[in-house]
C-alpha cells in the first residue's frame, strides 16, 4: 500500500458538495431549467449526489444524466488498451438548458474538451457549466471550471485519487506519488 | 482487467469466451450510440479502411460501411468487378498497391478461404475477414451470438440448431466456433450431402432428421440454400429440399417455448425458411441486421491502434 496524503474526509467532501450545489443555485437563481450531467464513473456519482442535494433546495427535480467520454478522446490511437465504455444515458432533452458538467478531477483539460464535443452532438444547450471536485492544475487547453471543491497544487509525478462510496465503499480524496512504470 | 489484443480478425476459431464478451460488451455502447439523434462519433477520425470485396454482398458490405462512417473513418470501397482485377492483375499486387496509398484496414471478402490471412502477410494493415470461402464469417457470427445474448441475457446453456447448407456456409463456423466458446450447445442439420466430412470434430451434433434437430432447441440459425454453389448435385430437387429441411409453422411446436428463429440473410423465401415464419414475432432476423452495425463498429474501434498480433 502506498503512502497517501489524505486532503478530503467523508464529511469535508460532504459540506464540500453541499458548498458546490448553493454555489450552483445561487449562479442560476434556483434549479429550474438546470440539468446535471457526470462524466463516468466517478464523475457521474458525483453528479446523482449534486442533483440530489439541488434537489432537495429547491424543492423541484433536477434531471440527472451520465456521458462516457471514451469515444471522443483525442489520444485513442495510441493507446492500445481499450477499456470497456460505460454507459452514456441523458434521458433528457438537453436544447436550451444550462447544463452543470461534472467530473472529480480537472487536470489537463482534455476530457472536458472531449465531454463539449459529446454534448453539441446531443442538442444545443444554453449554457455549459463546469463542476469539479478537485482541480489539480497543469491545464493543456484553454479550459476552467465554475466551481471548485478544492484547489489542490500538484507535481506531474503525484496523482488524485478520489474514491466514493459507490464504487470504492468511501468517500475521501487524496494524493501520492504515481506508481513507477508497471512492467 | 478484460483486454482485447488483436491486430486482425480473420476468424472466431481460438477466440475466448472473454474475447468474445469484451467485443459484445463494446457493442452494446455502440448500439446505445445508434439511438443519439447524431448517430456518430469521432472515434477513429484520420483511418483509412479499404472494403475489399471480391464477392458480391449487399448487408455485410453496407453494416460495415456504414460501421465505418458512424465512427468518423475515411472509407474507400472496392468490388472486383470493374477494377483492375479484370486485367489482369493479382490480388498480392492490388493489395500492395492499395497499401501504398496509405491505408489503415483492410474489410476482404473473397471466394478463397485464407484470403484474409495471406493478406496479413503482405500488408501492415489490419485485417477484418468479412467471409472467406467456406472458412469463416467472424463478424456474422459475433452479431449473431449478439443478438442470442441480447434476447436471453446468456448464450450459456442454449441449444442452437444451425440448420441448412453446412457445407458451404462460414456463417456455420463461425457461429460453430463461437458459440462453443461462449457455452452453448450446438448441432447442425443438414442433408448428408450438404454436411462437410468431420464436422462432429468441431463438437457438435449432427442430424439428418428435421423434426429430430429441433426436438427442445432453443434457437434455430436458418442458413441460406447456397443456390450458385450447388451446380454439383447435392441436392434432387430445390421442392425436396423445402419439404425436407424447410422451416415451416409446424415445426415450430417442437422447438422449446421462447423459441427464436435466425437466418443471416439474404433469404430465400419458401425454400429454406416459409415468409410465416420469416416474418414471425420470434424472428429475429431485422434485429440480426440492426445488431451488425453496433458489432462491427467494436470490431474495428477494438482492432485500431493494436501495433501487432499479440503473442498467444
Amino acid at each position: 500500500m502506498q503512502k497517501e496524503t489524505l486532503i478530503l474526509d467523508e464529511r469535508q467532501l460532504g459540506r464540500v458538495l453541499a458548498r458546490i450545489s448553493h454555489e450552483i443555485a445561487e449562479r442560476n437563481a434556483g434549479a429550474k431549467n438546470l440539468v446535471v450531467v457526470g462524466i463516468q464513473t466517478r464523475g457521474a456519482h458525483l453528479a446523482r449526489r449534486l442533483a440530489q442535494l439541488l434537489s432537495e433546495l429547491e424543492g423541484l427535480k433536477v434531471p440527472v444524466g451520465e456521458m462516457d467520454i471514451t469515444f471522443y478522446r483525442d489520444d485513442i490511437e495510441t493507446r492500445p488498451d481499450r477499456p470497456i465504455v460505460k454507459k452514456t444515458n441523458l434521458p433528457f432533452s438537453i436544447d436550451d438548458k444550462i447544463i452543470i458538467l461534472v467530473d472529480d478531477v480537472l487536470f489537463t483539460g482534455r476530457t472536458v474538451r472531449a465531454a463539449l464535443d459529446e454534448l453539441v452532438d446531443f442538442g444545443r444547450p444554453k449554457a455549459v457549466q463546469l463542476a469539479v471536485l478537485v482541480d489539480r492544475g497543469h491545464r493543456e487547453l484553454p479550459i476552467r471550471a465554475d466551481y471548485v471543491g478544492k484547489n489542490i497544487p500538484t507535481s506531474l509525478s503525484q496523482e488524485v485519487v478520489v474514491r466514493v462510496k459507490e464504487t470504492d465503499r468511501q468517500d475521501s480524496v487524496a494524493l501520492r506519488d504515481k506508481k513507477r512504470a508497471k512492467k | 482487467m478484460k483486454k482485447f489484443a488483436h491486430k486482425h480478425l480473420l476468424g472466431l476459431e481460438g477466440m475466448t469466451r472473454e474475447e468474445i464478451e469484451f467485443v459484445l460488451d463494446t457493442a452494446v455502447t455502440f448500439k446505445e450510440v445508434l439511438e443519439r439523434p447524431i448517430k456518430k462519433v469521432p472515434t477513429l477520425r484520420g483511418l483509412t479502411i479499404v472494403n475489399l470485396f471480391y464477392e458480391p454482398s449487399t448487408r455485410t458490405r453496407i453494416s460495415f460501411e456504414l460501421a465505418q462512417k458512424r465512427l468518423s473513418a475515411d472509407t474507400v470501397n472496392f468490388s472486383s468487378s470493374g477494377s483492375s482485377v479484370k486485367k489482369g492483375e493479382t490480388l498480392r499486387d492490388t493489395v500492395r498497391n492499395l497499401e501504398a496509398m496509405k491505408i489503415d484496414m483492410v474489410v476482404v471478402r473473397h471466394a478463397s478461404s485464407g484470403v484474409p490471412y495471406f493478406l496479413t502477410r503482405c500488408l501492415e494493415s489490419s485485417i477484418i475477414n468479412a467471409g472467406d470461402g467456406a472458412h469463416e464469417h467472424p463478424t456474422q457470427g459475433l452479431l449473431d451470438i449478439y443478438t442470442i445474448r441480447e434476447k436471453y441475457g446468456k448464450v450459456e446453456g442454449l441449444r442452437v440448431v444451425i440448420v441448412g447448407d453446412v457445407k458451404h456456409s462460414r456463417v456455420a463456423r463461425s457461429n460453430i466456433w463461437g458459440l462453443k466458446a461462449m457455452g452453448a450447445s450446438v448441432s447442425v442439420c443438414a442433408p448428408s450431402t450438404l454436411l462437410p466430412a468431420e464436422i462432429e470434430k468441431m463438437g457438435v451434433e449432427v442430424f439428418t432428421d428435421l423434426n429430430k434437430a429441433l426436438w427442445g432447441a432453443d434457437v434455430v440459425n436458418v442458413l441460406r440454400l447456397q443456390l450458385e454453389r450447388q451446380e454439383r448435385g447435392f441436392l434432387p430437387t430445390l421442392r425436396e429440399y423445402s419439404r425436407l429441411f424447410g422451416i415451416t409453422r409446424e415445426r415450430l411446436t417442437l422447438l422449446n417455448k421462447n423459441y427464436t428463429i435466425m437466418h443471416p440473410g439474404p433469404i430465400n423465401r419458401g425454400v429454406e425458411i416459409t415468409p410465416e415464419v420469416a416474418d414471425s414475432p420470434e424472428s429475429v432476423i431485422l434485429a440480426q441486421v440492426t445488431n451488425g452495425v453496433a458489432v462491427r463498429m467494436a470490431v474495428l474501434y477494438l482492432l485500431s491502434g493494436q501495433q501487432e498480433e499479440a503473442v498467444a
